[in-house]
């Protein structure tokens, strides 16, 4: 019982019941937790649901919700996140908050204030992030499957890091209310699970218009599910050089090019396509997500909720609230506030924002571009496997850079997956697919036709099998 | 491009972020290094390209002026560090 679909299948045939599962994933918890690190809260008696587990920047109203912040510890949210509250109708349970990089900001959730997650392949490496916790819980078995979010590859690099399914949706296809806000026109909510099967059942049950978040959009909601058919004869699938170019890991180079011709010999056809300004997207990315941040954080100013800080020598309100943030946000998130405040700056504002801006455009249309030929982007998820933890958090910009070949999709805010497509020195490899807006349909049928030719995500890291 | 250590005490200020000594030399350091690295996009040409601030194609919408139930103010207040009669407590400000 791995899959939600095998966990439900079970259910309907007596197998064993919801209520076991959920005792199964609270012992998987209480004994390998201590070394994975994945939960920053448990539930202490989950409903009797199939049981998830949820990133710790989804408001829960009956948990805390700390975004992997000091700022936020405590804090109990008023009420649910529109996803939440869906999943609860669905009779869905959860297990509890998962580790995160602070605010959402990181690639390896060393960022987060409370403690390090470990990848369950290598306990030395990091799990990728920011949804670091949501891809090690599901890796070593600690919930069958958990919602993150993804503002520019926190699903999808993680996921790849782990060896899950990781899938970001289009931007509008989930309601953004009741999650923690990070950089507001990239920020998608979404799942990370063993296969593509589970997470079109997931996004079926979070997608939907909601009157809560102005930018969602008002599609009909589907059964991913029926997409599903095993087919991708006549597939068109474009292949752009500028991801297979200097700084990408000859293995991940090679494990990604053999799963493209297992789809090529199941009758998906392979193209040659350009996209001439993917070398921009990391610069455009840093600047346009850093102004959206400093302007989303504003909110914490130890007024309304979270940490106070009232122990300097003056204590009225604007060193309260300059000494506030300075205790509360760790030194990820002070960069990128100062980033883009910055950047949004008098003098600066045309230079970086407003020409990033601009260069969003050029970066949208070329996926525009390419879409008019092919039907789904086929890329590498992360350049390199899983790195260890302290290599790359000395440098920012180091560290900027392993998002490479996810973040471009936020820009265009295209749906994406990461899938495994094979293993190097004992550490998984992400094959990741981009869409068209709307278009999830498409690249879960290409992940679960590969999926049904190959084993990749039938893996499990050792030490953590069921 | 490099961002002075009076330009990181400004833009901090801006941004209501007390900052140490130390963590303005190293914020300067930091903050030239990706901002020269972002320096490349000025080489590429945007006239008659326009701004995306959001992908999707939609407009603000205007709801019917209808009292919907909201949360509920002790709740609410609850989570704040300090309130008082149905209100937040601030600083003193005048």
């Amino acid at each position: 019982m791995r899959t939600l679909h095998a966990i439900e299948e079970g259910i309907k045939r007596k197998e064993f019941s919801a209520e076991e599962v959920v005792r199964f994933y609270q012992d998987r918890i209480a004994k390998h937790d201590e070394e994975v690190g994945a939960y920053l809260y448990c539930y202490p008696s989950p409903s009797d649901g199939i049981p998830i587990g949820l990133k710790d920047l989804l408001a829960t109203k009956d948990a805390p919700t700390t975004c992997g912040s000091k700022i936020l510890e405590g804090y109990h949210p008023p009420y649910d996140a529109t996803c939440v509250r869906l999943l609860r109708e669905k009779g869905m349970s959860f297990l509890g908050k998962l580790n995160m990089d602070g605010f959402a900001m990181g690639s390896s959730n060393e960022n987060s204030a409370y403690k390090r997650v470990c990848n369950p392949w290598n306990t030395e490496c990091v799990p990728g992030g920011s949804s670091g916790g949501s891809a090690a819980a599901v890796a070593a078995h600690l919930a069958p499957a958990t919602l993150g979010s993804d503002t520019g590859g926190s699903i999808r690099q993680p996921a790849a890091f782990c060896g899950v399914t990781g899938l970001k949706p289009t931007y509008g296809r989930v309601s953004r209310y009741g999650l923690v806000a990070f950089a507001s026109s990239l920020d998608q909510i979404g799942p990370l699970t063993h296969d593509a099967w589970d997470a079109a059942i997931l996004l079926g049950m979070i997608s939907g218009h909601d009157p809560m978040d102005s930018t969602s959009a008002n599609v009909p909601n589907e059964d991913f599910t029926k997409h599903l058919t095993g087919d991708v004869q006549n597939l068109r699938i474009g292949v752009p050089r500028e991801y297979f170019a200097q700084g990408l890991d000859p293995a991940v180079n090679a494990a990604v090019r053999q799963s493209l011709s297992v789809l090529e010999s199941a009758g998906a056809k392979l193209f040659d396509i350009s996209m001439p300004h993917t070398e921009h997207a990391v610069a455009v990315y840093y600047l346009v997500a850093t102004a959206e941040a400093s302007s989303n954080l504003a909110r914490f100013d130890g007024v309304r909720y979270g940490l106070r800080n009232t122990t300097g020598k003056d204590d009225s309100l604007i060193p309260m609230y300059k000494n506030t943030r300075a205790s509360g946000f760790g030194p990820e998130v002070k960069r990128r506030i100062m980033l883009g405040t910055y950047s949004l700056s008098a003098g600066y504002y045309d230079a970086y924002y407003k020409k990033a801006l601009e260069v969003r455009t050029l970066i949208q249309r070329d996926f525009l571009d390419a879409f008019t030929k092919v039907d789904v982007i086929a890329t590498p998820t992360s350049p390199t496997v899983a790195f260890k933890f302290g290599e790359k958090s000395a440098d920012p910009l180091t560290m900027y850079l392993s998002d490479i070949y996810t973040i471009s999709t936020n820009l265009a805010g295209l749906p994406g997956i990461s899938i495994p497509c094979g293993m190097d020195k004992g550490l998984p490899i992400g094959l990741q697919m981009i869409g068209r807006p709307f278009d999830e349909g498409t690249i879960l049928r290409a992940a679960d036709a590969y999926q049904r030719l190959t084993d990749w995500h039938d893996l499990q890291p050792e030490g953590f099998k069921i | 491009m490099s961002v002075s250590l009076d330009e990181v005490k400004r833009i901090a200020s801006l941004a209501r972020l007390a900052i140490s000594e130390e963590e303005s030399l190293s914020l300067a350091t930091e903050l030239s290094k990706i901002l020269d690295f972002a320096q490349a996009i000025q080489q590429i040409d945007t006239s008659n390209i326009p701004a995306t601030t959001h992908v999707l194609d939609i407009v603000d919408v205007w709801r019917d002026d209808a009292v919907k139930p909201s949360l509920d103010r002790e709740t609410v207040l609850k989570q704040a560090p300090a309130a008082e009669d149905g209100c937040f407590i601030a600083p003193k400000i005048v």
